[in-house]
C-alpha cells in the first residue's frame, strides 16, 4: 500500500515494542557472550591473577542482567526501531541542527576500515600517515571554505568547537598582559553555548536582546563595548533564521576596543561559496563537521567542532599541531603559548573523514550547490507556511527581505484561535511519521515557536509533504480537537506525564534509583 | 544541476526542472537573488573557491579515501601494545550491529516519543554504568574522561568553593593538559592544581598528601588504575584522608577493571569518573573515547552535573515507560551562561553502545575479562622482565599495563619502539618526553586480545632488540 492517493499522507505507526528495561530481562546464569580466558600455561605460571588484588578485589559482583545474546540484540533493535533517525524521516523538523544526508559510503569506511577501527591514536606519526594526511588535507579544504589561515579539529562538538575559541580569546588576552578584559558580549539569539562556555572559561557573559528587526541594534553593541571586552561570540544567521547584514560593523567595533570576535557558524550550510568569516572581519570561527559536513549525529555524538583561526591566533591553538614538510606530516607540541588541549589525542576522527570525503565528493561548486539548494528548500517551504492557518513567522519583512537556510516559526495566533500552542503540534508530528519537531533554545523570545530547516538533502516531494502534514495538523486543530488531545496516537510511547521531572520524589535517572524510589526490591 | 551539469546524489532538486518550478513558486529567476537580498556585496564571497578537482562518484571517493588510509599501520595487521588512555580491546561483534543502526546513527535532540527508544538506550547507559560503579546517578556522556576528570573537578568546587584541587603528579598527560586549561578562568585559575608526589608506578606519596591536605581543597583526585598501570593500593587511606578534611573524593577508573576490581564507590570515592571507550568500542585513531560521572543520589551531586540527565517516568497509558528531562535548568540549553559549565553534543552513539556491552557481558564476563587481562598482564610482565638488562618495577599489583624499564640497555624507547615495528608490533608508550625523570621507560598495555604466543612475541622481540 502506498501513501493515500489524495491527501498523500501515510498511514503511520511507529514501532511500538512495549520493550522492557534490560534489567528486567535478566535470567540469573543467561550469558550474553564468552570472553577470552588466559591460557592454561598462563594460568598456571601467573594463578588466578586478582588474588593480588587484596583489598581492592571486588567483593560483589556489579548487578548487571544476564541476558543472552539474541535478547540483548533483539532488545536494542527495538530500541533502535523506536527511534526516528534522519535514516527514516524527513527531518526537516531538527532546525538549526542541519539533519543532512550522511552518505553510506562515508560510513562504511570510518566503521570498518581497519586504517581507522584498529588504529592508536598515539602510534608514531610514521605508522599513522593516512590519519594525519586526512587531517592536513581536511585543514586544507577548511581554509579555503572560511577564508581563514589554520584548523583544528580536536573539539568533540559544536560546544566544544565554541568553548575552544572563548578559551583562546582568555590566553591571548592573557600573554599580552591584558588582564582588565574580562567580558564576553553574545547575542539572544546565538546558540546557548555562545553564553555558557565563554562563562565556563572565566568570562562575565553580557547577551544582547534583538529589536524589531531580530539582532541587537549596533548602538546597544557598542554601549556594551569597552576595555574590558575580551571578545564578542556570535552566531550570523541567528537561530532565527535571520542574517545580520552589518554583521561587518559589529566587528569593526569590537576590533576598535581590541577584542577579537569568534564567528559561530553553526549555521553555515547556506554560506558555503557564498559568504566566509574571513569577509565579514572574525578572528577565529567554528564549524560543526557532524552538520554543515554531512557526518552523522549519532544521537548526539561522536561530533566535531571545527575551529578556525587567523594566523596571529595559531601560537594559542591546541596541541598538538598537524604538519607537513613537504614529504611526511608530523605532529608538532612545540607551542608555548598553546591553549593545551580541550580533548585527548586527536579528536574524533572519524567524523573528520566523512566531513573530508563530502567535500571531496563536492568540491567548490558542490557545496555552493547544497548552499544554494537549502535556501531554496527553505524559502520554497517559506511560500507554503504562510500560506498555513495559524503559522506566524515574527521579523516577517515582506517581499525582499526573507531568510536563507531556516526559519524559527510561531503558532502564536493557532495558540490565541484554538488553545492548542507548539507543544501540542509536536505531539501529533510523530503520528504522521515526522521526528518532533526542534522547538527553540530558551527563552523562548519568539512566543510558541519551532524552527525548520529543510537543508539540501529534501526532494521537493519532502518539502510538499512536510507541509501538508502541519496544515492538516492545524486543520486538525480547529475542526477536530480531541485528535490533538490524545496525540501521539501511533508512537511507540504516549505524553508523557513528567517531561520536565524537577521534584527530587520523582527524579530517576538509573534503574537502581527508580527501584528504590518505588520502595521496589532489586 | 549547478555551471558543471552535475546532478549531485546528495542534493535532489539540483535537478534543472525541479529547480526551476521551485523558482517559478517563490517568484525569482536565479537563487542568487536570495541572498543578494540578504546578504550585502562587500560580504559575499566573490569567485569560485580554491579547492581540489571534486571525486564525484561513489567508488572514485572509496577508493581515494582507502588509498590514503592504508597508509595507515595498524592492530589487525600489527600486534599493538599501546594504551595510555586507548587500548585495542575486544568488541563484541553486537556493539557494532547496534551502533551502525541507521536509526541511532542519524538520531539528534528528537524528544522521548519518537525517539523512545534512543532515551531508554540512554537511561539503560546510566542504568548499566551505576551497578558497575556501584553508584547512582550518571547523566549523559561527556567528550572523553579527561573532560570527565576536569567537570567533576568542578562539581566538587562548585559543592565547596574551596579553589584548590590535589592530583597525582603522573596522571595521564593528554587529561593533565585538558585540566590544565579547563580550570582556568580569567584572570586567575578559577581552581589551582597541586600535584602529589608519585613513586615510578605512578602511587601517591601518602605523607606529602598529608602535608598539602587542607580547608581550601576542594577535591583530592587519583587515578585508579593509575596512568602507569599500578593499582593504589593506599586508596581507601587516601579517600580517608579527603574526606576527613572536607574534600571530595574523586577517583578516575578505567571501567573494564570494575568486574575485578572493587568499585571507587566502596573505598570511599564520592565522584567516579572515567573514559567509558574500553566497554565495547574500537581505537579509531581515538575517536571512540566517552567520559562518565558517576555520584550517589544525592541532591548535593545530582544537581551539580551539567548534562542532560533523562529520567524514567509514567506516561498517560497505566504501566508505560516514560522518559523526561531532569533538572533541566542545570543545564547551558537551559540557563545559558547560569548554566553548571556548559553543555552540547557529545558522544551519545558510543554510551549507548558501552550500554550493550555491559548488557551482553554482564557481572560473569566483566569478571572473566578483569581476570584475562590481570593474568595476561602479569605474565607479559614476567616473560619481559627475564629479557637481560631490562627492568619491571612495578611497586604494586597493576591492571593492563606496566612500565618496562630500558635505561639499563643503552637503548632509548623511541629505538625500541621503532625496532618493534620490525618484527610487526606496534609498542608500547614511550615515557620520556612525558616523564623525562623515568628515563628510557615504555608503558606497554596487555589486554584479553593479546594471547600467550603474542606476549611471547614481544618477549623475544625486545630480547632480539636489547642484545643487538
Amino acid at each position: 500500500m502506498s501513501r493515500d492517493r489524495y491527501s498523500r499522507f501515510r498511514k503511520f505507526h511507529q514501532a511500538k515494542w512495549d520493550e522492557e528495561i534490560i534489567f528486567e530481562l535478566s535470567v540469573p546464569g543467561e550469558r550474553g557472550v564468552l570472553v577470552p580466558k588466559a591460557e592454561a600455561a598462563v594460568a598456571d605460571e601467573i594463578g588466578d591473577g586478582v588474588s593480588v588484588l587484596g583489598g581492592l578485589k571486588r567483593k560483589k559482583a556489579p548487578a548487571l542482567p544476564e541476558v543472552s545474546q539474541m535478547r540483548v540484540n533483539r532488545h536494542y533493535l527495538r530500541l533502535s526501531q523506536e527511534t526516528m533517525g534522519t535514516d527514516v524521516n524527513i527531518d526537516i523538523s531538527q532546525g538549526t541542527c542541519t539533519m543532512k544526508y550522511s552518505p553510506k559510503v562515508q560510513e562504511h569506511l570510518a566503521a570498518r576500515h581497519p586504517g581507522i577501527v584498529e588504529v592508536h591514536p598515539l602510534q608514531d606519526p610514521d605508522t599513522m600517515q593516512g590519519v594525519l594526511e586526512i587531517i592536513y588535507r581536511t585543514e586544507q579544504l577548511m581554509k579555503e571554505i572560511s577564508g581563514l589561515d589554520h584548523f583544528c579539529f580536536q573539539p568533540g562538538g559544536g560546544a566544544h568547537g565554541v568553548y575552544t575559541n572563548a578559551s583562546i580569546i582568555r590566553e591571548y588576552h592573557l600573554s599580552r598582559g591584558d588582564y582588565k578584559r574580562d567580558e564576553i558580549i553574545t547575542t539572544m539569539f546565538s546558540h546557548p553555548c555562545d553564553a555558557a562556555t565563554p562563562n565556563t572559561a572565566g568570562f562575565k557573559v553580557i547577551t544582547l536582546m534583538p529589536d524589531e528587526n531580530g539582532f541587537p541594534p549596533i548602538e546597544a553593541f557598542k554601549a556594551a563595548l569597552s576595555e574590558r571586552t575580551a571578545g564578542i561570540m556570535i552566531t550570523n544567521p541567528e537561530d532565527t533564521g535571520i542574517y545580520n547584514p552589518r554583521i561587518k560593523e559589529y566587528v569593526d567595533a569590537a576590533h576598535a576596543v581590541g577584542a577579537l570576535c569568534s564567528y559561530d557558524q553553526a549555521n553555515a550550510n547556506a554560506f558555503l561559496g557564498i559568504a566566509r568569516a574571513k569577509e565579514a572581519g572574525f578572528d577565529m570561527c567554528h564549524f560543526n563537521m557532524h552538520k554543515t559536513f554531512s557526518a552523522p549525529h549519532g544521537c548526539m555524538g561522536p561530533a566535531t567542532g571545527a575551529v578556525g583561526y587567523k594566523d596571529f591566533l595559531k601560537p594559542f591553538m591546541p596541541v598538538p599541531r598537524v604538519e607537513f614538510d613537504g614529504r611526511k606530516y608530523y605532529l608538532d607540541y612545540n607551542c608555548p603559548q598553546s591553549i593545551g588541549k580541550t580533548r585527548s589525542f586527536l579528536g574524533n576522527f572519524g567524523v573528520i573523514l566523512k566531513s573530508y570525503m563530502w567535500i571531496m565528493q563536492h568540491g567548490a561548486e558542490g557545496l555552493k550547490e547544497a548552499a544554494i539548494c537549502s535556501v531554496l528548500n527553505n524559502n520554497y517551504m517559506m511560500k507554503k507556511l504562510k500560506e498555513t492557518r495559524g503559522v506566524v513567522m515574527y521579523y516577517d519583512f515582506g517581499v525582499g527581505k526573507n531568510r536563507l537556510e531556516q526559519v524559527r516559526w510561531s503558532w502564536e495566533k493557532l495558540q490565541q484561535d484554538t488553545g492548542f500552542g507548539t507543544g501540542d503540534v509536536n505531539q501529533r508530528l510523530s503520528d504522521f511519521g515526522i521526528q518532533h519537531y526542534w522547538t527553540s533554545h530558551h527563552p523562548w523570545v519568539v512566543p510558541e515557536p519551532f524552527t525548520l530547516e529543510p537543508c539540501e538533502s529534501y526532494s521537493k516531494d519532502d518539502l510538499d509533504e512536510y507541509c501538508g502534514v502541519l496544515a492538516e495538523i492545524s486543520r486538525e486543530c480547529y475542526e477536530e480537537p480531541e485528535v490533538i488531545k490524545g496525540a501521539p496516537h501511533c508512537g511507540p510511547t504516549h505524553r508523557v506525564k513528567h517531561p520536565e521531572i524537577n521534584d527530587e520524589e520523582l527524579i530517576a535517572v538509573t534503574w537502581r534509583q527508580y527501584l528504590k524510589k518505588k520502595g521496589l526490591k532489586k | 544541476m549547478s555551471k558543471n551539469n552535475i546532478v549531485y546524489p546528495y542534493i535532489p532538486n539540483s535537478v534543472p526542472e525541479v529547480k526551476a518550478e521551485m523558482m517559478k513558486v517563490i517568484g525569482i529567476n536565479d537563487p542568487m537573488e536570495l541572498y543578494e537580498r540578504e546578504i550585502p556585496e562587500e560580504l559575499r564571497f566573490k569567485g569560485v573557491m580554491n579547492l581540489p578537482e571534486p571525486i564525484y562518484d561513489e567508488y572514485s571517493i572509496k577508493r581515494h579515501t582507502e588509498d590514503i588510509l592504508k597508509k595507515n599501520k595498524n592492530a589487525s595487521e600489527y600486534l599493538c601494545f599501546l594504551g595510555a588512555g586507548c587500548a585495542p580491546h575486544f568488541v563484541p561483534a553486537v556493539c557494532d550491529e547496534i551502533n551502525g543502526r541507521g536509526e541511532f546513527l542519524t538520531a539528534y535532540v528528537g524528544e522521548s516519543i519518537a525517539d523512545h527508544g534512543k532515551w531508554q538506550a540512554f537511561f539503560e547507559y546510566a542504568s548499566l554504568m551505576a551497578e558497575l560503579c556501584d553508584m547512582d546517578i550518571l547523566s549523559i556522556p561527556m567528550y572523553d574522561g579527561a573532560q570527565a576528570a576536569a567537570s567533576s573537578i568542578r562539581m566538587a568546587n562548585r559543592i565547596n568553593s574551596r579553589g584548590t584541587v590535589l592530583i597525582p603528579e603522573k596522571i595521564n598527560p593528554e587529561n593533565m593538559m585538558v585540566l590544565k586549561n579547563y580550570l582556568k578562568s580569567v584572570p586567575e585559575p578559577d581552581i589551582k592544581i597541586v600535584t602529589l608526589k608519585c613513586d615510578a608506578a605512578g602511587l601517591i606519596d601518602v605523607e606529602d598528601l598529608k602535608s598539602k591536605i587542607s580547608q581550601d581543597v576542594c577535591a583530592v583526585m587519583i587515578e585508579n588504575p593509575t596512568y602507569l598501570g599500578s593499582v593504589e593500593v593506599k586508596a581507601e587511606e587516601i579517600g580517608k584522608i579527603a574526606r576527613e578534611a572536607g574534600a571530595e573524593y574523586i577517583v578516575y577508573t578505567d571501567p573494564i577493571s570494575l568486574g575485578v576490581m572493587e568499585a571507587p564507590a566502596n573505598y570511599g570515592a564520592t565522584i567516579t569518573c572515567g573514559d567509558f571507550h574500553t566497554l565495547g568500542l574500537h581505537m579509531g585513531a581515538g575517536g571512540c573515547q566517552g567520559g562518565f560521572i558517576a555520584t550517589f543520589d544525592d541532591m548535593k551531586y545530582i544537581s551539580e552535573f551539567k548534562d542532560l540527565m533523562f529520567g524514567i517516568t509514567e506516561t498517560s497509558v497505566e504501566g508505560e515507560y516514560g522518559f523526561g528531562e531532569v533538572l533541566f535548568d542545570r543545564t547551558s540549553y537551559g540557563s545559558r551562561d547560569k548554566a553548571n559549565e556548559f553543555t552540547g553534543t557529545s558522544t551519545g552513539l558510543w554510551a549507548i553502545t558501552a550500554g550493550v556491552y555491559l548488557a551482553i557481558m554482564g557481572p560473569k564476563g566483566m569478571e572473566e575479562v578483569g581476570t584475562t587481562i590481570m593474568q595476561r598482564s602479569q605474565y607479559a610482565a614476567k616473560k619481559i622482565a627475564e629479557v637481560p638488562g631490562v627492568e619491571v618495577n612495578m611497586s604494586a599489583p597493576f591492571f593492563k599495563e606496566f612500565v618496562v624499564d630500558f635505561n639499563k640497555t643503552g637503548k632509548t624507547a623511541a629505538e625500541i619502539n621503532e625496532a618493534l615495528l620490525g618484527y610487526k608490533i606496534i609498542g608500547g608508550k614511550d615515557l620520556s618526553f612525558d616523564f623525562p625523570e623515568m628515563g628510557q621507560s615504555i608503558l606497554f598495555c596487555v589486554t584479553e586480545i593479546h594471547t600467550k604466543d603474542d606476549i611471547d612475541k614481544l618477549a623475544y622481540a625486545l630480547k632480539g632488540i636489547v642484545s643487538r
